[in-house]
């Protein structure tokens, strides 16, 4: 069983330059997570939910405030913490089984032996049992997504991030997709992050569900799902709390979608692309 | 007035003609082209519609073939051909790869040797040939490097272009698992680069034969290339059109070995059927 990652984000600032005008993705974002929570970001497009997860990856380190992980600051990538984005990015040239092991390259501690076993155990987890040998285009997105999934699970993170990782799938997968990564939470007891814009998902999964809002993004609301699991989606207290949720939305005072900030974001990546 | 029983029988024998038909018609709807084109050749010039002298009928080419075969002068062509081109071509291969991959690797060193390779890239290879013979005389070491030079450019271009166009997001993806940048080369980069390396390969592999007869028309002894302008010269005319039939077989093969290494190497890649 993996240890369970204690994550303490203190007044994080991040800003990008959009034709040389500095603009603010997150204002003061302060967040707890406590070891074996799950907790979902919900917000609009541009709101920074994303950005938020690309900074606890570490895949940019140019911002203000803290990023804490159990205590200490957190430093690049690394494999205490894993993620799953919303498209697969499952390598088109390996099959699942070397997919998942790419995970598992840098890891020094575990013996080849121990790999292979931790590669089939995390196949059996995500339920892909005699696809081992399959490659990418042979699967459907909600399989590909399995194996990412089990991909960034390979190394027994403290710390799963999901940036809408059901998105893009048709909404039966998508359901059922809930179901197991509830399932794989619970058995693996680790600290997950999930952010989504799909209001169901945030409350059927969540803890406490984060609400966040644009221009700049920030925290709106922190709202406790107290409802037993496997929860059930057509209960009174589910939809009552996913009215609560909806109504954060609805008086928000910026509101809407704002296209030209997740431009920027895709932009950045772009320009990261040969900056290694 | 046909009886029922009969149009039941007709039906019946063409549908069984239908069932195997799909590899025959296959067969028969690729190959049709080249059986007519054959035949033309064969009956043109016996019909008297060109001149048998400069064209002779296939059949009589294939009656040289085999006569040079017995004699034992087609193999003696074909093997300096052939080992010019592969020596040029392997060459080109183990030098273009790597330093693509270099180029492409190093932004910065990619930046500023990319002005110099659009410069040379543009200079015609059969232009160089004058060049190459002064340099390096008339013998083999000229027509080699004539055949390096050529099968490079594609292979530096396509490699360069392989490493460069890499996803960004897999790239990303392989970060997020920590690996480190040698890594993420080997595991990333390069299994990411190779669809479009072999892009280039096969370019070369093409290149390599076409440029081969040029080349060995200047101060050569042996070649198929040797064989056609000599041919010429002396009016042999069907050892001519031999050497040529020679050459696009060499041609074809070789581009059928580097579809099958091809397939091989990429074999992850979607199936597409017709």
């Amino acid at each position: 069983m993996a240890h369970a990652g204690t994550l303490e984000i203190n007044n994080l600032h991040k800003q990008y330059t959009v034709n040389g005008e500095p603009l603010t993705v997150l204002e003061n974002v302060s967040l707890s997570i406590a070891p074996g929570e799950f907790v979902s970001i919900v917000g609009s497009s541009g709101c920074g939910k994303s950005t938020l997860l690309k900074l606890v990856i570490g895949l940019e380190d140019d911002y203000r405030g803290e990023i804490l992980l159990d205590g200490n600051k957190i430093v690049g990538t690394s494999l205490q913490r894993g993620i799953v984005f919303q498209e697969h990015r499952l390598f088109p040239w390996l099959t699942v089984e070397q997919n998942i092991n790419v995970g598992l390259l840098n890891n020094t501690e575990l013996t080849e032996a121990e790999k292979f076993r931790s590669v089939k155990e995390h196949i059996k987890l995500v339920g892909l049992e005699g696809f081992e040998n399959a490659y990418p285009y042979q699967l459907s997105g909600g399989m590909s997504q399995r194996v990412a999934i089990a991909r960034a699970l390979v190394n027994r993170p403290e710390v799963l991030l999901l940036d809408e990782p059901f998105g893009a799938l048709d909404a039966f997968t998508r359901s059922y997709l809930q179901q197991e990564l509830q399932r794989i939470w619970q058995e693996e007891g680790i600290t997950m992050i999930i952010v989504t814009h799909d209001v169901e998902e945030a409350v059927y999964l969540g803890d406490r569900v984060v609400v966040m809002e644009p221009k700049p993004g920030r925290i709106k609301r922190v709202l406790d799902v107290d409802l037993p699991r496997p929860r059930d989606r057509n209960s009174y207290q589910f939809s009552a709390i996913r009215d609560r949720v909806y109504k954060e939305f609805s008086n928000a005072p910026h509101g809407g979608a704002d296209l030209k900030v997740s431009g920027i974001a895709t932009e950045s990546i772009t320009n990261w692309k040969l900056s290694w | 007035m046909p009886s029922l029983q009969q149009t039941i029988t007709l039906v019946d024998a063409s549908s069984k003609l239908l069932a195997i038909s799909p590899v025959f018609y296959q067969l028969f709807r690729r190959s049709i082209a080249i059986i007519l084109f054959l035949a033309l050749w064969e009956i043109a010039p016996r019909l008297g519609l060109v001149e048998a002298a400069f064209l002779p009928p296939l059949s009589e080419v294939l009656l040289t073939g085999w006569k040079l075969i017995l004699n034992g002068q087609l193999f003696t062509h074909l093997q300096a051909s052939l080992s010019r081109s592969l020596i040029g071509f392997g060459v080109a291969v183990l030098f273009a790869i790597p330093l693509g991959l270099a180029i492409g690797w190093y932004k910065n060193f990619a930046d500023t040797i990319n002005p110099l390779l659009e410069m040379l890239r543009n200079t015609a290879a059969l232009a160089l040939l004058p060049v190459f013979i002064l340099f390096l005389g008339i013998g083999e070491a000229s027509k080699i490097a004539l055949i390096i030079y050529a099968c490079s450019w594609p292979i530096l271009l396509n490699t360069i272009t392989g490493v460069r166009n890499v996803d960004p997001l897999l790239i990303k993806s392989a970060r997020t698992m920590g690996l480190s940048p040698v890594r993420l080369f080997q595991k990333v980069i390069l299994p990411a680069a190779v669809p479009t390396i072999f892009v280039g390969v096969r370019l070369a592999g093409a290149f390599s034969v076409l440029v081969l007869v040029a080349a060995e028309m200047v101060g050569a002894k042996a070649g198929l290339g040797y064989l056609i302008i000599y041919s010429q010269y002396n009016f042999q005319i069907p050892e001519m059109f031999l050497g040529i039939i020679t050459i696009t077989l060499v041609g074809l093969t070789i581009n059928y070995l580097l579809v099958t290494l091809e397939r091989h190497f990429t074999a992850w890649k979607v199936v597409h059927t017709e």
